[in-house]
């Protein structure tokens, strides 16, 4: 099915300067999947050498992080969007 | 490259940290990027900060909350160009744990420095490069009437 993907700023450079995408995907693992095979130098921004997201990618399936769902197995729906943003902090 | 902002934008951001010290406040800004990549606010959206275990020289945005300001600016036709924090009786510089907590390249890091309570000076740092060599350049803040 096909699922919309919101791209932050920083990774529109690598995805054809676009802020959606769309993808056809089962899982939030094949929706990633399907964007670096399509978009191949957002893969390096988005996964660790491990192929493991990077620390600081957040990965949300509508309101909720995959992290506390089922990560990359878990499932989505037509109308389910993903939104990935980096994450924010600092101090002094 | 500036940052465009209008200055009752500018006075919020700086009234922010004044109403947050001692502990540092922080923020989004959310606006319009051109095709050579000047940025203008056009609203900002005040956070909370999540680091309430050491919120007088630490801030950091909840993901959940960018998601949703991510999601509402995309749908307002605007987005993500930066964010905001204060500094509590410290410059208004960024320092080594801004730069190494910053991923959004492209984007805006604005910094106040609120002295006793006051807002001090406000400066803009630009986020350049990948995240291997990332770093961070001086950008003039314009402040327009609106």
């Amino acid at each position: 099915m096909s699922i919309k993907v919101l791209i932050p700023t920083p990774l529109r450079p690598y995805a054809g300067k676009q802020s959606v995408i769309e993808v056809t995907a089962q899982t939030v693992g094949e929706v990633l999947s399907d964007l670096v095979t399509k978009h191949p130098d957002l893969r390096k921004h988005l996964f660790a050498e491990d192929g493991k997201l990077r620390s600081f990618v957040n990965v949300y399936l509508n309101d909720e992080d995959i992290r506390y769902l089922s990560k990359d197995a878990t499932s989505v729906k037509e109308t389910d969007t993903i939104t990935i943003v980096p994450s924010v902090a600092g101090g002094r | 490259m500036a940052l465009t902002i209008p200055n009752a934008l500018h006075e919020q951001l700086r009234q922010h940290g004044e109403e947050t010290y001692p502990h540092e406040c922080c923020g989004v800004l959310t606006g319009g990027i051109d095709e050579e990549g000047k940025k203008t606010v056009q609203a900002i959206v005040q956070c909370g900060n999540t680091r309430t275990d050491s919120p007088a020289n630490r801030y950091h945005i909840g993901a959940a909350e960018l998601v949703r300001i991510q999601r509402e600016a995309l749908l307002a036709g605007i987005d993500i160009v930066g964010f905001y924090h204060s500094h509590p009786d410290h410059p208004a510089r960024w320092s080594a744990t801004d730069l190494a907590e910053a991923h959004w390249t492209g984007c805006s890091y604005v910094i106040t420095s609120v002295e006793n309570g006051r807002a001090a000076l406000t400066n803009s740092f630009q986020l350049l490069g990948q995240e291997e060599n990332k770093h961070f350049e001086d950008e003039q803040i314009e402040i327009i009437d609106r």
